[in-house]
């Protein structure tokens, strides 16, 4: 038994969190929204969450095979990059291109650039963009009417063109968007539970939500009820709750957090109110992460001792 | 703005909390090092053959920054040769066979003390060594010819499952206020503050105690945050001062002595039986029968085990220390040391960690870290050989807590990759310095 003893460094426990761990509590918090999606959208949600789930995670397989790299997919996080991915795309997407959008993700966004923890942008966020880009099925909003969904604008454009909206069904998410944006309640429950687990901190939703907030009141010239319309449509929730929290392209520190949310914020308003498209959210995130190194440098915790 | 030292909330495990420590059966062997302390081992003055007693000198203090050894038995030398200790260097051990008397050494009296440099003496003569674990000489802090103004004793115990020092504060209290006033008659001390993280209640009252006796005592709890025992954390925490790296806590006016310490540099004073046993916390899952037991220096770790009811299952892992700083040991021959203020036999349960993956950057290891160091990007650093990025990053002011490898998701090495960072950092400095001379 004596030459049965292990010896390592030092410390000899370990907290019970883990990657896989951390993963997989971002996609219980997401269980609310994709029940939601799935409520409000009906089948053909959950045809593109599989579709987005199931090639991201075959995706990362057949390219860890290819490049003959040690197998990741369980660590859950191409699980969370299909769903997320998911959830930022229409009910009427044409599953191929649902597939597409999330291989690029994974393999283009990702995978190329080391895997976990090396990219540089959001996988989720950069496809969403890419889609926006690539495909013209992205830029209309499907309408929750059970399984015939309808196509029209979505709130963001009925306020760009001063039409009311109801602040109650923007809550629920009985609006038009993308399958789990909509849905601001449910998106809400997710965050808490991301709080509470401590996988996330409030800084970033709260910074970003909060600079939206001011700034769209202010643009508003103080109107609370357009401000609160604009607030909870679009995708800023999942935006500022889901993505933009991504730790690999955000912040490390509370202070550079704040930064990144303040950041995202200014920049969604600015995109809503005089930008090309009518939704910002996306290209805030995908903004603030490239300039996230920047930030996370100027903003490391100061050393004991140290001359800073 | 106050720096403010994070760290983090790990599980207590303080299974014999409150449990006296009681005085184990007396081996019929001991195997004592010569290198119980850092610096220059003892050199043995003893030869095999030999009759000794307990607190016998069996080795002297060999230079500038050394400590003399005793024997924890009474019996005969058996041999003086190397043994493999836990780090892996060989050193040179005196063994002892028993005689199972424990018949005291009928030279050893009390010390007199009528000055400073007397006081240093004895607390040199003593062989106390730092008892918190690390095993510096007491003597060395002592003999400091900077201003000190301020004592301070290290009551934290922050480390899960041990308990040994505050069994200490509540059975040898008088021990301790005895130090603290002998230590007091020659340094004046502005203030004696003792440091207690919160949730040691027993410990509290008992120190509380003794501050009622002597007016310059000041007890200070301290929230249960590990590494709340690391000596720089605690001088922050009890004095407000910050002790940067490579400086010493006398460059602040401070002087750190752990309780341990105290209760047996008064023995000495009062006795002249020099450090020749422990109070050391035996716990862990796979020890049958947890205790706070008084071991002679020298006694196999097997046989406090032994006395301990052995195993309930096969430990993975056996620890000098703390789960957290502790140092895994090869085998169960190894003997307890004069810093061994716990033995842990963890089994695998305890010792469990999920896989290790890439990093994710969730920034957790910087957030807990008490200094506010990036040990993920010392980590890069350190893979890309950059002494310059090390030393930008404060590599140096690394205490190897493992509150980050603790903390870490992905379950990277971050508190071994840092020691690592932290040698090259040295040698680095070291050449350059070659260079420029």
């Amino acid at each position: 038994m004596e030459n049965k003893l292990h010896v390592s460094f030092s410390p000899h426990i370990r907290s019970n969190n883990s990657t896989m761990r951390t993963m997989l509590d971002v996609v219980i918090a997401l269980v609310p929204a994709t029940v939601a999606a799935v409520i409000l959208f009906g089948l053909s949600a959950l045809l593109v969450i599989a579709v987005c789930v199931i090639s991201a995670v075959a995706g990362e397989a057949l390219f860890n095979l290819a490049i003959k790299k040690e197998q990741t997919v369980g660590d859950l996080s191409a699980v969370v990059t299909g769903l997320i991915l998911a959830l930022n795309l229409p009910a009427n997407i044409p599953l191929w291109q649902a597939a597409v959008g999330s291989l690029f993700a994974i393999i283009i966004v990702k995978g190329i650039f080391g895997g976990l923890g090396k990219n540089i942008v959001n996988p989720a966020i950069a496809a969403r963009v890419f889609m926006l880009i690539a495909f013209g099925s992205m830029t209309k909003a499907v309408f929750p009417n059970g399984l015939d969904s309808v196509s029209g604008a979505t709130p963001l454009a009925d306020l760009a063109n001063d039409k009311s909206v109801n602040l109650m069904d923007l809550f629920l998410g009985k609006c038009g968007g993308a399958l789990g944006e909509t849905c601001a309640v449910a998106l809400l429950i997710g965050g808490i539970y991301l709080i509470v687990r401590k996988v996330i901190t409030w800084h970033i939703p709260v910074a970003f939500i909060g600079t939206t907030f001011l700034f769209t009141f202010a643009v508003e010239g103080g109107n609370l009820e357009t401000t609160l319309a604009w607030v909870l449509s679009g995708g800023l929730m999942l935006g500022a709750i889901f993505m933009a929290t991504d730790y690999v392209t955000s912040p490390s520190t509370a202070k550079g957090k704040l930064i990144f949310g303040i950041g995202a914020g200014v920049i969604t308003v600015l995109i809503r109110f005089w930008g090309g498209y009518p939704e910002g959210v996306s290209f805030a995130i995908l903004l603030m992460n490239i300039v996230n190194p920047f930030i996370d440098a100027k903003t490391s915790r100061k050393v004991f001792g140290g001359k800073k | 703005m106050a720096f403010s030292i994070k760290g983090i909330h790990i599980p207590h495990r303080k299974n014999t909390a409150g449990m006296s420590a009681v005085r184990m059966l007396v081996p019929s062997m001991v195997t004592i090092p010569m290198a119980m302390h850092i610096g220059k081992p003892a050199k043995p003055i003893v030869k095999v053959g030999d009759s000794v007693s307990v607190g016998t000198m069996i080795a002297e203090q060999d230079g500038m920054i050394s400590s003399p050894v005793y024997s924890s038995v009474s019996g005969t030398v058996k041999g003086i040769a190397d043994i493999v200790i836990s780090n892996g260097r060989r050193v040179s051990a005196i063994t002892i066979e028993s005689d199972g008397e424990m018949t005291p050494d009928d030279t050893i009296k009390a010390p007199q003390i009528n000055s400073k440099e007397d006081f240093i003496e004895a607390v040199k003569m003593s062989g106390i060594v730092g008892l918190g674990g690390a095993g510096f000489p007491t003597y060395v802090k002592f003999a400091t010819d900077k201003k000190i103004d301020t004592l301070v004793i290290n009551g934290a115990e922050c480390e899960p499952y041990i308990t040994s020092d505050s069994v200490t504060m509540v059975d040898r209290a008088d021990e301790i206020l005895f130090a603290i006033e002998t230590a007091d008659k020659y340094f004046n001390f502005e203030k004696v503050i003792i440091g207690i993280e919160k949730n040691k209640t027993a410990a509290i009252t008992s120190m509380k105690n003794i501050a009622a006796k002597y007016k310059k005592i000041e007890v200070k709890v301290l929230p249960s945050v590990y590494p709340q025992g690391g000596e720089k954390v605690l001088i922050y925490n009890t004095t407000g001062r910050v002790v940067a790296a490579g400086k010493l806590p006398a460059d602040v006016g401070c002087i750190v002595c752990n309780s341990s310490t105290m209760a047996n540099i008064a023995r000495y004073i009062k006795t002249g039986m020099p450090l020749v046993e422990k109070i050391i916390t035996v716990d862990g899952g796979a020890v049958k029968e947890p205790k706070n037991v008084i071991a002679p220096i020298g006694t196999s770790l097997a046989d406090v085990f032994d006395f301990c009811g052995g195993f309930v299952s096969e430990p993975m892992k056996v620890l000098y220390g703390g789960p957290m700083m502790g140092i895994a040991v090869p085998e169960l021959s190894v003997p307890v040391l004069k810093q061994t203020n716990a033995i842990l036999a963890l089994n695998e349960k305890e010792t469990r960690t999920a896989k290790t993956t890439a990093c994710i950057r969730c920034g957790k290891c910087t957030n807990s870290c008490p200094f506010g160091i990036n040990p993920a990007a010392i980590a890069k650093a350190y893979k890309d050989k950059d002494a310059e990025m090390l030393e930008k990053l404060g590599a140096d002011v690394c205490m190897l807590c493992g509150c980050c490898s603790y903390i870490c998701p992905a379950k990277r090495p971050l508190a071994e990759t840092n020691s690592l960072a932290k040698n090259l950092l040295m040698e680095e400095r070291a050449k350059k310095k070659e260079v420029k001379a």
